[in-house]
């Protein structure tokens, strides 16, 4: 499993990658974010989920630093993510800790097979 | 249409808003009736017909809605179209009607905006709504109320605003909605009941996000030649726009800039002649509080991260110097998706035409402000009294 960042042509970095960037150059290459820690920029606990999600449910935007693995353009990129719980503060360093199922699949409106459902929740270093 | 004419507004209705026993067909004719005999205008004069709504499929099972409604109303052989924005669906009809009328394609065009939900549970209603997600965000169980407890606190902290900022708006709106007759709730809340109330998405708490709403509302659109032949007090839609923001929500280089409500607004700016400060009156997306700080900073009426600061001061009560919300807004009057844009032109028409009863200021143009999803798409319409 990884978490996959998409790199375009135009310097530009997304999370997730789309067929071309915001403004429209084509994809060049990929970054795995599980390598990589990140910072959260904002979190929230929501309380009130929907069908096949856990109750309460930890949320942030986290921010990755990948300057070590691009030469030019953007340097870093955010991603929305679970929390592991919700002990944590804007700022805090967080790593990415892999989950079989971030939410049950079915249980939603969302056709099971039209997505995957596993990936990373992310807890203090 | 006449090269001199402007695109008019002669009627408009809304349903009473809340919980209906009356499934989605009933609520459109409801209204749609309710606008034609406002106008004094009759079914068969219909020549388009547009019906904003989001999700009568998923939430009733029921599809093919403007269709329906043209047989149901009297409008055969009226052109229909029904317009899925996700939440601004109603700015999107208001949107096609001046479409459809600038073009000369039609010389009278109904819109009517409804959806019926609250037969739904929360975490259903919720989940559908949040199907407009890119996968990565649904799979992490992420709701538009998340959304807005994530912006929130980012808006809270950068710009060091009080929590109770987020309660005043709130509170406001309960107030304004309490003179709304068709409103889902008409009961001032007072802010610290506000903030004593259950967390929903931290630091957000059940009082700064609107309800889960059954109901519809209507306009009817003509040129301005022919309003003239029904009455001498009509609207014209002075300046409308539409722009689309990224799907996923964290891509977005600010956290608290919408994009398409900066650059709706522009346009419609730009259409209208008029800017920021010649706005008497404006109705804003509240679904959620922190929603309003949003808009009136992509709009112009604050500088980024002050928005705060004039609702602190009163400048957006009803009596202040830019009444925000005079209806209730989402907050208070209810949020049936795909009606709560046209109901929000609504307010607008009457307010400028003078037909607000207790909630009238003394407005002479109006701006609404409709966004779908979290900003990932936004319809700005700003209206002003014919003259």
């Amino acid at each position: 499993m990884t978490m996959e960042a998409t790199r375009y042509d135009d310097g530009t970095i997304s999370y997730p990658g789309h067929p071309r960037s915001r403004n429209g150059a084509e994809p060049v290459g990929t970054i795995d974010l599980s390598e990589h820690t990140a910072e959260v920029v904002t979190w929230t606990t929501s309380t009130a989920t929907p069908p096949g999600v856990r109750e309460p449910n930890h949320l942030a935007i986290v921010e990755f630093d990948v300057r070590e693995v691009v030469d030019d353009g953007e340097t870093s990129v955010r991603a929305l993510v679970q929390l592991t719980d919700g002990d944590v503060e804007t700022g805090d360093e967080v790593e990415p800790v892999y989950t079989e199922e971030l939410r049950e699949p079915g249980a939603g409106i969302r056709e099971p097979d039209s997505q995957d459902w596993d990936g990373y929740r992310f807890e203090p270093v | 249409m006449t090269e001199s004419d402007r695109v008019a507004v002669i009627g408009a209705s809304m349903t009473q808003f809340g919980q209906r026993e009356e499934w989605i067909l009933e609520l459109l004719a409801e209204a749609g009736l309710d606008c034609l005999e406002d106008a004094g205008v009759d079914a068969d004069e219909i020549e388009h017909l547009y019906v904003s709504n989001m999700t009568s499929g998923e939430f009733e099972g029921m599809t093919g809605v403007m269709n329906a409604l043209a047989h149901d109303i009297g409008a055969l052989p009226a052109y229909t179209q029904r317009v899925d924005q996700t939440s601004s669906s109603g700015g999107a009809g208001i949107y096609a009607a001046w479409q459809s009328i600038q073009s000369g394609a039609s010389d009278m065009t109904l819109l009517v905006g409804g959806e019926k939900m609250t037969h739904r549970t929360t975490g259903e209603a919720t989940d559908i709504i949040a199907s407009i997600t890119h996968p990565v965000e649904y799979k992490a169980g992420v709701t538009l109320p998340s959304f807005a407890g994530l912006t929130a606190r980012h808006y809270l902290e950068r710009f060091d605003a009080p929590r109770e900022s987020l309660a005043k708006v709130a509170s406001k709106n309960h107030r304004n909605g309490v003179d709304n007759p068709h409103a889902q709730f008409r009961k001032e809340v007072d802010v610290e009941t506000i903030l004593d109330s259950p967390i929903v998405a931290d630091p957000l708490r059940l009082y700064d996000f609107c309800p889960i709403t059954d109901g519809s509302a209507a306009m009817l659109f003509c040129p301005e030649s022919v309003a003239q032949e029904y009455t001498d007090e009509y609207a014209i839609v002075a300046g409308v726009d539409g722009a689309t923001d990224t799907h996923v929500v964290h891509e977005r280089e600010d956290p608290t800039v919408m994009g398409g409500v900066v650059e709706s607004g522009q346009g419609a700016y730009e259409m209208s002649g008029y800017g920021p400060e010649d706005v008497d009156v404006a109705e804003l997306h509240d679904m959620f509080t922190i929603l309003e700080f949003l808009q009136m900073e992509g709009l112009g009426f604050a500088e980024q991260g002050e928005a705060w600061e004039l609702v602190e001061e009163g400048y957006t009560e009803r009596d202040g110097e830019l009444p925000v919300n005079t209806s209730g807004g989402l907050k208070s009057k209810g949020h049936p998706l795909g009606a709560s844009g046209v109901a929000q032109g609504v307010e607008i028409y009457e307010q400028v035409v003078g037909e607000a009863g207790d909630r009238q200021v003394e407005a002479d143009v109006g701006l609404c402000c409709n966004v779908g999803g979290f900003g990932n798409c936004v319809i700005t319409t700003i209206m002003e009294a014919a003259r």
